[in-house]
């Protein structure tokens, strides 16, 4: 636990460093996008990695937030913050109604009814016209604001957005260090012997569900804000295709491997555009490679190579 | 990673050279070069491509050579963000021209409206020039005035019951819109209104609901693959109506795919696609003769309509540089004030009008007739 | 009622396409436990191969057909042999990733072998439509569905009869007794990959004319054919096959009577209901545990 606070205090230093002296709005807003995901990712990587469930639909609870917030405030004139917790209301009761039937069977029918849920939601963002602006977009989102403080500058996006994440870390962490985790870790080994100590799995099961889905109906609505527009293309299954791929590429039952997770996939596709057009080609066969040859994902795998190295080096 | 490093050293040689060569004009670019709407970025990029290197062939602008950055949003909305703030943040870009889809050009103009610089966007939504932001131009005709010329020929015909039937992207939504709102004008009424997905595989269903109906016609706004199975299906449930399509379709792939059931389709279309059969003393004539015979010569096919929308961006942004010289807001006074003959018509620019063009001018109607484009006489 | 008969039509066409795609997932699944996301892609190569070899290089219609089921195949074999098998002891989420890998490699290189824009494919015997009491059809439709039938048969009788088939459907109701009883498991491993994906392509091949070829068709395929999968339960070929035939029913029906703009979702609140009321699927083996 020691070694995550000092993970932590070094992660918050780095974006305050980074936040006061750094001055490319490039930058920042890579790191926005890189930061929104890996909240989503953090929340999908309790889901998977303790309580060994998988969400096809996660890119939907994004939207989700993202469209509650945008209505809400564009159509509706709501206040940013007011509409973010309603967003928060809305995702919390659509994943409990996803979550309630499908988490009571034992096996992985929490991802089949989520990626079922991926495409309505889909198909309703595309459809609702007069709510959501259909296909080509709801625009005229207003820029986040608190306290009468408007968030006009990607700096100050920065700092909302990785002061939301920290604090989201922060709490994973402790629960994943607190009874409620340990009993969540039993699962993934053993469900019978973790339901013979007396949990009640489904329940454990679905409270970090909801928990997972609020987290990306949050990035969702943080989105809406930072980016003033959103559209259905945005939502889709390939999109929770690609917050699971960065839960296990980060590492699955490693919190720290969704931040490397969300940081490697959204940063790698910048660097392979010097490939031009075989950008793709490339990215997936690095896709396929690392999940030969690092199973375990970045995170592990690279302390398992210290240790090695450092084994090889003293003897 | 060695590899890597000599790579990384080469992209900064190879750029500073550039830099130490000469001051060129740098402008930014941005297409759906891959993803689901790559059909429309690649005739763009090719054509930039190869547009500015005549330009620097011939001498530059003003003496200047002219750079071009181009990047790939994937048709992708957060993917343009990040790659439009790295065009005007880190490339110091004086213009971008792109992107391709309405949905990315919606998702960008807030960034370009806060950093200020021009754009001029190669998309044909409506909602993009109205109403009128300083920073945000486009270059493709708008669909209200594919629907306009439709309609025209609609009532001329004595069309009055119509059905129709539109795919459900940005495309096919803002075709949706403008038919339903001008209709009435028209004096046309609508019988049947349909959707079909992008990647739909058999539209019968909704035809045969519009079959039902007993419309005068039927008008199909989407892009390829969707509108040519459209196509055959009409002509396999036995309908005889007239069938219109948009400028979505408006290439020789549309009749490669539809095969027979395309005979007798009538579409809007720019002049690009029926250029030789253009009088004379079209303006546009030889411009378009050229664009095809250069577009063939280097890329051994023909450019899509598409193409043509980054053309007349660039020859937009070419006059503004040339008046301008290196400066945003002076590039974005001139392209105000821009006047050319493109490729999809003649653009007079105007502080009102930021797409500048001609309802009359834009588009043709033309028919395929025996797997060739006809034009259609007014 | 004439309307109805037409919309069925138009379902079973589609209904037999998603059938094949269903039963290229359950294969896999049975001896790999492994949601092969790649599956999209092996319609979309069938397809491919068929533009190319019938529509462009005019081949015979049979050689053409088979070159583009024999190659797909050959390509999913590849995929095991270079992707699946060297990661074999790995999760099954590791394997499932590997194949969301695999799919994007494979749809990227057909952007490059083949281009962005939708290739024609001539229909394999005339496109003149016929007419049968008051509905009309498409020759390209009834071989579709000839076709999906004739594999549907062929597959059932290769799982009940030849020595392969029993091995396979040992390993997939217990791949443990299988092991003790002498059963290899990594040959069927591979062989699954080789008939799945051949039965895509096959699935890709026969539409084609229908569909066109497109890089990127594969995505939706593939989506649609794992909801049929489900839906018959995803240890069930013949589940499988009922899967897609209702799953494509169920779509037309959606989009003739109740709203083209919501046919999508109709499908997909089907499945949602099958996963609460009857988590087996259809036909699925009754293995569901309530917690």
């Amino acid at each position: 636990m020691k070694y995550h606070y000092c993970g932590l205090l070094a992660l918050a230093s780095t974006v305050l460093f980074l936040g006061l002296f750094h001055h490319n709005d490039y930058h920042f807003n890579v790191f926005n996008i890189v930061g929104l995901q890996a909240l989503v990712v953090l929340g999908l990587a309790l889901l998977m990695g303790y309580a060994g469930q998988v969400s096809l639909g996660h890119a939907a609870f994004y939207g989700l937030g993202a469209y509650t917030s945008g209505i809400l405030t564009t159509k509706f004139g709501w206040p940013p913050l007011a509409a973010l917790w309603a967003a928060q209301v809305i995702t919390l009761i659509t994943a409990l109604l996803i979550g309630l039937p499908s988490l009571r069977l034992k096996g992985h029918y929490l991802a089949m009814a989520t990626l079922g849920f991926g495409v309505i939601v889909h198909v309703l963002f595309k459809e609702m016209i007069g709510l959501t602006g259909g296909p080509s977009g709801l625009v005229g989102i207003p820029p986040f604001s608190i306290l009468g403080y408007q968030f006009l500058t990607s700096r100050a996006y920065f700092f909302l957005i990785w002061g939301v994440f920290l604090l989201a870390l922060a709490l994973c962490l402790h629960l994943a260090h607190s009874p409620f985790g340990r009993a969540l870790l039993a699962i993934h080994d053993s469900e019978a012997a973790t339901s013979s100590l007396g949990y009640n799995i489904s329940h454990l099961k679905l409270e970090v569900f909801l928990f997972s889905a609020s987290l990306a109906g949050l990035a969702g609505s943080l989105y809406a804000h930072f980016a003033m527009f959103i559209s259905p293309t945005t939502f889709t299954f390939l999109y929770s295709v690609k917050f699971v791929t960065m839960v296990v590429i980060g590492g699955v039952a490693s919190l720290w491997g969704a931040l490397a997770g969300a940081i490697v996939l959204s940063i790698l596709p910048e660097i392979l555009t010097v490939f031009e057009d075989y950008d793709v080609v490339v990215f997936g066969l690095i896709l396929v490679l690392t999940m030969i040859f690092v199973p375990q994902g970045l995170v592990r795998g690279l302390s398992k190579l210290f240790t090695h190295l450092r084994r090889s080096v003293l003897s | 990673m060695k590899k890597w490093s000599l790579l990384l050293v080469f992209i900064f040689w190879s750029s500073a050279s550039l830099v130490l060569a000469a001051k060129p004009y740098k402008i930014g670019a941005l297409f759906s070069i891959t993803g689901p709407t790559s059909f429309i970025g690649e005739p763009e990029r090719n054509t930039l491509v190869m547009l500015i290197e005549k330009i620097n062939k011939a001498g530059g602008i003003n003496g200047h050579p002219l750079q071009a950055i181009i990047y790939d949003t994937e048709g992708d909305e957060t993917n343009t963000l990040k790659k439009a703030t790295k065009l005007i943040i880190q490339d110091k870009v004086l213009a971008i021209i792109g992107p391709s889809r309405t949905g990315t050009t919606l998702a960008l103009i807030p960034f370009v409206e806060r950093y200020k610089v021009p754009l001029i966007s190669c998309a044909a939504g409506i909602k993009i020039v109205e109403p009128v932001r300083p920073w945000v131009f486009k270059t493709a005709q708008s669909d209200r005035l594919a629907v306009k010329k439709l309609y025209a020929y609609c009532k001329r015909h004595g069309i009055k019951r119509i059905a129709i039937i539109t795919v459900s992207n940005g495309f096919g939504q803002s075709g949706r819109e403008e038919l339903k709102h001008l209709a009435p004008e028209y004096g046309l009424e609508i019988v049947a209104d349909e959707i079909f997905g992008p990647k739909d595989v058999d539209m019968s269903p909704q035809l045969i609901r519009i079959r039902a109906k007993e419309p005068d016609a039927v008008i199909c706004w989407g892009t390829n693959p969707g509108p040519a199975i459209v196509a055959k299906n009409m002509r396999q449930l036995g309908m005889k109506q007239p069938l219109f399509m948009s400028h979505g379709v408006a290439s020789k792939r549309f009749i490669e795919l539809a095969g027979k059931a395309s005979e007798g389709v009538i579409l809007p279309a720019g002049k690009i696609l029926v250029a030789q059969q253009l009088p004379k003393s079209d303006p546009q004539r030889a411009l378009l003769l050229r664009y095809l015979a250069e577009y063939k010569a280097r890329y051994g096919k023909e450019p899509l309509t598409f193409g043509g929308h980054a053309y007349d961006a660039l020859l937009l942004l070419k006059q503004a540089l040339e008046k301008a010289g290196a400066d945003r807001d002076k590039i974005r006074q001139a392209l105000e004030h821009a006047h050319i003959v493109g490729i999809h018509g003649i653009f007079r620019m105007s502080p009102k009008d930021h797409n500048g063009l001609d309802p009359k001018e834009a588009f043709v109607l033309v028919r395929i007739q025996h797997g060739k484009w006809v034009m259609v006489k007014d | 009622m004439s309307e109805f008969l037409q919309f069925l039509i138009s379902g079973l066409t589609n209904g037999a396409i998603y059938a094949l795609i269903a039963l290229g997932f359950t294969i896999i699944y049975n001896t790999t436990e492994v949601i092969n996301f790649a599956q999209g892609e092996f319609v979309m190569l069938g397809a491919m191969f068929m533009a190319t070899f019938w529509g462009k290089l005019n081949w015979p219609l049979p050689l053409a057909f088979l070159a583009a089921v024999g190659l797909t195949a050959m390509v999913g074999i590849l995929v095991e042999r270079l992707a699946i098998y060297p990661a074999r002891h790995a999760d099954t989420i590791t394997l499932i990733i590997i194949t969301i890998g695999v799919s994007i490699l494979l749809k990227g290189l057909a952007m490059f072998l083949w281009g962005k824009d939708s290739l024609p494919v001539p229909p394999f015997l005339g496109q003149e439509p016929f007419h049968l009491l008051s509905i009309t059809l498409v020759p390209q439709s009834i071989l579709v569905l000839a076709t999906s039938i004739l594999a549907v048969i062929g597959l059932e009788t290769f799982f009940k009869r030849s020595i392969y088939g029993k091995a396979m459907r040992a390993c997939s109701t217990n791949p443990l007794a299988a092991r003790l009883i002498g059963i290899r498991v990594e040959p069927l491993v591979l062989f699954s990959f080789a008939l799945s994906s051949g039965l895509s392509a096959l699935a890709g091949a026969v539409i084609a004319p229908i569909t066109f070829a497109t890089y990127d068709m594969g995505t939706i395929l593939g989506l649609k054919g794992f909801a049929a999968a489900v839906l018959g339960g995803l240890n069930s070929s013949t589940g499988a096959v009922v899967g897609g035939f209702i799953l494509g029913i169920l779509e037309s029906l959606a989009a003739g009577f109740i709203s083209s703009a919501y046919k999508d979702a109709v499908a997909f609140v089907l499945l949602l209901l099958m996963l609460f009321l009857r988590p087996q699927g259809l036909l699925g083996l009754k293995e569901i545990k309530k917690l």
